[in-house]
């Protein structure tokens, strides 16, 4: 946990060469850095040394026995021999022993490589007996490791366990006939994933991997993640997709599609087709790990059958199928009667650095008009306000990596395990290393298992909480002055304004018990570094902005920023919705938060992209939606969003968009709001096309192509560019997105070092202004990047609409973890939708039981908007008085429910709290 | 149950590394470890159940299904193997209608075979809870078990 600590160098030899390390490091790691092989069956670089398979045994010199090298530390001068005669036949003794329960015929047969060609005969038996018939063949360790210690017989009669094969996740079957009980699925189960869904049960020769009870994996708390998958040595855990179609032909790296951790994913590709999904292991963002959706949920929705192919013409009340050529001529007729403010661009998250920033090119060169934006306003527009406002940049102000050491974390407004789950996995190791975890939430997320302090505040209370706490922070002298001194401005008004909080108002409205705040305000300020870290739970509120400003009023206040392992870090949602942002496809800003009203920034945009544009800010998505109801905006272009689904008040979007003159919709699938439109143009998924995502901690990494276009369909940037071109405008002539990155690079000061040649190595993190510059992980490190960081007086505003007789409880909004926004993707996986086929309305059990609904009635939830019908799951995870819902499916879409009151600073709406009645059905 | 659990757990308050001998307190009470029972544990050891039944099913003396009132083992030891212990094993399987591992229908009785008790001299040997019967015969056996249905 210390910082910054200085480490040893040792030197030593090994196999008579001679090598530096790393003071704490095992004999493994620093030999398998110099190139030497010593096998190893229990050994993962994610998990902590077992030492039970005892293949990677060594001799030192001094040291009696054979030691396993992967749990000896290094020491000074020490002597390593790692492949002698002796040490190879111990090694052979000991693996007869663990194969005489593997199937080993094909292991020790020298004819293995050549009995290829009878292997699709083979593979079609239920039962695995042995390498050709094994769907790990030619990947598996075990054979690996026989192979190095030259095994070529077993003494022992085999045995074969004839175990069923497990098939109870939809995403990976599990054979432990196969096991060599290596422990690593177990490990990283309970290690890494922090899940334990599997164990060993039994011992001695009973001994096996299972589940408590032999339950299903689902019903154990498996999450999917499918690293037990990616740990298994052999093949007894094996994902069934691609299961028998043998080693890739290729392997394309890039970066996950889904949320804005941004994995990155090794895509593997056999004739054209994605067969297999894994995580990368040497990277800064996900070190091996991914999710569920990354994991098993991109092959299926990027190859499923209902992927638009070709473009789409509305004729006569239908959508019939056009050639491109019709489609984009019909486009760019049309468009070209709605230049102005009467056009609008809805652009997307899901897209490109480079198709976004395209996008915001096109709207205000060629439509001429700042009449653009994106969903981010439904997540995080309150973080870019109240951040900016605060501190000078809106964007997470530490990395991901640097969660682990944290000393102290505040998770608020997050179910970080569902929406975030790679940075999920930091936040149980910070646990693990120590460390004390906050977790401040409504509902009883699975972080709680993990949380010193768990503040169950009322929804929407989260500034009264915040305050309560600094209140504590200040009375009780813990508040790091010096720093506020220092550093900060406006710090007496804010204090002023802590007068209204006292521990009694913050008890009342928060329901949190007023010991708890104290504790919790206690820990936060006593234990640094501390970090914050916060989601749509804090921001979809009619006072979004003032959340943030509070999460950074506690910040300065403890001192908490710009060092590492602390700060404010608000986790985005989409893939790419810190990037949409940053490369201005926002109604008010050019790339970087350049505003569109700064002259100087005008005439910059200008002269480069040869054309005059507007100084006057655009429209917010809610105000388009507004102005396209009034008739004030006639032509939108959609690409790549669902607002149907994703807009607060769902039904009041559809009527808007009907209204319109001309909607044209780019997308990959025909979503709700596709079938509205007058023209669809069928893009290319983020595995087609080349291009750039930036994820949560500001990192721009690379999305590569991995196979064609599926059909007629284009990538996003390459139709722009079409229609631009067709609409006469210059500056459109691009043919690989790296020109159009470079483009970006000139205009951009915090994306001015960025180019794809540097992007290959490995992602960089913004502000990264000069070609030499190495990026930043960490924001306002000595000094804001406005300055000074800047304290907001606060006063505690109540949610827009309360319970009331009529509508007593109150519904909040959330994510699943199988799920992905609208659904658009992930409901086209047939594993995720066998795991969460429906969307319910989580209800507490004295709710419930007052209401006469058991688990699994059907109710209607109705609000003063509209109404929903769902299945009801009773769970204590949800507080009484309040009812949850995930917002990812189009059959009980809870976004009909929720309330449009909006945010007076950002403009967002209020999602996370409206008052609702449940009826049975 | 849940009470009953809850109050079981409430005596390990705060300690942590407790789980055997709370297992072995939730058995004494139930004379098995219930499925709600170690998900209870899970909740309240912040662990995960395949953890808890993992590490319980280590140990022998953890049961997982809920046994009879008594336990009868019949031994198959070398001496009491050599002196018909597998008769007497027929017997009572037929007596009780359940298998060894097995446990009557009234949850009176569970069977069991164990491998010498250490009394060999009094082969073939019944052991039921903690009381040795020795010298078996099948009528004697039939008579020993109906007091404990009886009872
Ligand atoms: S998929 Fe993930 S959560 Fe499930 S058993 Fe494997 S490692 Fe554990
Ligand atoms: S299933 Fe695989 S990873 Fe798990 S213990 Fe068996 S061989 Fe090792
Ligand atoms: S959805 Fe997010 S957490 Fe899951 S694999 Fe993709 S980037 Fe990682
Ligand atoms: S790898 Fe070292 S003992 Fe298994
Ligand atoms: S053999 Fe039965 S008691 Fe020893």
């Amino acid at each position: 946990m210390v910082v910054g600590q200085e480490t040893r160098t040792i030197d030593l030899t090994i196999d008579g060469q001679q090598v530096k390390a790393k003071e704490g490091a095992t004999v493994l790691e620093v030999a398998r850095e110099g190139g030497i092989y010593i096998p190893t069956l229990c050994y993962h670089p994610s998990l902590t040394p077992y030492g039970s398979c005892r293949m990677c045994i060594v001799e030192i010199e001094n040291i009696r026995g054979f030691p396993t090298a992967c749990t000896t530390p290094v020491t000074e001068s020490m002597v390593v021999n790692t492949n002698t005669p002796q040490l190879q036949e111990l090694r052979r003794n000991i693996l007869e022993l663990a194969l005489s329960e593997h199937p080993y015929a094909c292991l020790i047969c020298d004819r293995r490589e050549r009995c290829q060609p009878f292997h699709i005969t083979l593979r079609k038996t239920a039962v695995t007996s042995g390498c050709t018939m094994c769907p790990k063949n030619r990947r598996c360790e075990l054979q690996e490791v026989v192979d190095y210690v030259g095994l070529t017989e077993v003494r022992l009669s085999p045995i074969y366990r004839d175990l069923p094969i497990l098939r109870d996740s939809p995403f990976f079957d599990r054979d432990y006939n196969l096991c060599i009980l290596c422990g690593r699925c177990v490990r990283v189960c309970q290690e890494v994933r922090g899940a334990g869904a599997i164990a060993f049960t039994y011992r001695g020769s009973q001994a096996l991997v299972g589940t408590a009870f032999d339950r299903s994996l689902q019903d154990s708390g498996c999450q999917f993640c499918g690293a037990c998958v990616d740990a298994c040595p052999t093949g007894a855990l094996m994902e069934r997709s691609g299961k028998w179609q043998g080693l890739p032909e290729s392997t394309v790296t890039t970066t996950c599609g889904y949320c804005g951790v941004g994995c990155q994913l090794n895509l593997e590709i056999k004739g054209g087709k994605i067969v297999r999904v894994a995580p990368v292991l040497d990277n800064s963002v996900n070190q091996g790990q991914a999710c569920v959706k990354g994991r098993f949920g991109i092959a299926e929705f990027v190859h499923h059958p209902q992927r638009l192919t070709t473009p789409l013409i509305q004729r006569n009340g239908e959508l019939v199928e056009a050639s491109w050529d019709e489609a984009l001529t019909l486009v760019t007729k049309r468009l070209a009667n709605y230049k102005g403010n009467q056009f609008a661009f809805i652009s997307s998250a899901k897209c490109t650095n480079e198709e976004n920033y395209l996008a915001q090119k096109f709207t205000r060169m060629v439509m001429a008009t700042n009449n653009i934006d994106h969903c981010a306003r439904l997540c995080h527009a309150p973080t870019v306000a109240g951040l900016a406002q605060a501190f000078g940049s809106g964007a997470m102000t530490n990395s991901i990596n640097e969660i682990k050491d944290a000393a102290c974390i505040l998770v608020i407004g997050s179910n970080t395990s569902s929406g975030h789950p790679v940075i999920a996995l930091e936040i149980i190791k910070a646990v693990r290393n120590g460390g004390k975890l906050i977790v401040a939430n409504p509902r009883e997320i699975e972080l709680c298992r993990y949380a010193d302090i768990w503040l169950r505040h009322f929804p929407g209370s989260d500034v009264a909480l915040l305050m309560g706490m600094m209140r504590v922070i200040i009375d009780e002298e813990l508040a790091d002055l010096a720093f506020v001194e220092e550093q900060c401005q406006d710090f007496d008004a804010f204090r002023e304004s802590l007068i209204n909080f006292d521990l009694d108002l913050a008890e009342k409205v928060t329901g949190v018990t007023s010991d708890k705040i104290v504790e919790a305000a206690r820990l936060y300020a006593t234990h640094k570094p501390a970090s914050i870290i916060y989601a749509m739970g804090i921001t979809q509120h009619s006072h979004g902005t003032d959340n943030v400003s509070a999460t950074a009023n506690l910040a300065m206040l403890a001192g908490n920023i710009g060092k590492p392992s602390t700060g404010v870090n608000p986790l985005r949602g989409q893939n790419n919705v810190q990037g949409a942002c940053d490369l201005g496809a926002l109604p008010n800003v050019y790339t970087a938060y350049q505003r569109v009203d700064n002259p100087d920034i005008q005439k910059k945009f200008e002269t480069a992209w040869v054309c005059s544009l507007d100084a006057s800010p655009g429209l917010t998505l809610p105000e388009m939606i507004e102005a396209a109801y009034s008739g004030q905006i006639k032509a939108v272009y959609l690409m790549g969003e669902n607002p149907l689904l994703s807009e607060a008040d769902a039904g009041h979007a559809q009527e808007a968009l009907s209204k319109l003159d001309f909607l044209v919709v780019q997308d990959i699938f025909l979503t709700e709001t596709a079938q509205l439109a007058d023209v669809v143009l069928p893009a290319a998924s983020f595995a087609e096309k080349d291009g750039t995502f930036t994820n949560t901690e500001r990192r721009i990494q690379r999305v590569r192509k991995a196979i064609e276009p599926i059909g007629n369909a284009k990538p996003d940037w390459w139709i722009i560019c079409q229609i631009a071109k067709r609409l006469e405008a210059e500056g459109f002539d691009f043919e690989h997105p790296s020109q159009i990155m470079a483009e970006i690079a000139s205009l951009t000061p915090s994306y001015g070092g960025i180019s794809y040649q540097r992007l290959e190595e490995c992602g960089l993190q913004w502000p990264c202004p000069t070609k030499d510059h190495p990026g930043t992980p960490i924001l306002h490190v000595g000094k804001f990047v406005r300055g000074l960081g800047k304290f907001t007086p606060l006063e505690y505003r109540p949610p827009a609409e309360l319970p009331d007789e009529e509508y007593p409880l109150v519904l909040t909004t959330g994510r699943s973890l199988y799920h992905f926004h609208t659904g658009t993707m992930t409901r086209r996986v047939m594993g995720l939708n066998a795991i969460e086929p429906e969307g319910v309305v989580e209800i507490n059990p004295v709710d419930a039981s007052h209401l006469k609904i058991a688990d699994g009635d059907k109710v209607k939830v109705i609000s003063r908007r509209g109404e929903v019908i769902a299945k009801v799951r009773v769970t204590e995870e949800s507080p009484p008085k309040v009812v949850f819902m995930t917002f990812h499916f189009a059959e009980s879409a809870a976004n009909i429910l929720t309330n449009p009151a909006l945010d007076p600073v950002s403009k967002i709406p209020e999602f996370k709290v409206c008052a609702v009645r449940v009826e049975k059905v | 149950m849940r009470d009953e659990l809850a109050e079981i757990l409430a005596e390990y308050g705060g300690e942590k590394g407790a789980l055997i001998p709370i297992l072995q307190r939730i058995q004494e009470k139930f004379g098995y470890l219930p499925e709600e029972a170690i998900s209870e544990i899970a909740k309240f050891s912040r662990m995960a159940e395949s953890e808890i039944f993992g590490v319980a099913s280590f140990y022998a003396q953890f049961y997982f299904t809920r046994r009879g009132q008594h336990t009868v083992k019949v031994c198959l030891g070398t001496a009491c193997h050599v002196r018909g212990g597998e008769r007497i094993l027929d017997e009572v399987k037929r007596e009780l209608g359940v298998e060894s591992g097995g446990t009557t229908k009234d949850y009176k009785l569970s069977l069991e075979r164990v491998a010498c008790f250490g009394s060999c001299a009094l082969a073939p040997v019944m052991v039921i809870d903690k009381n040795v019967y020795g010298r078996m015969t099948i009528a004697k056996a039939k008579d020993i078990l109906d007091e404990y249905r009886r009872g």
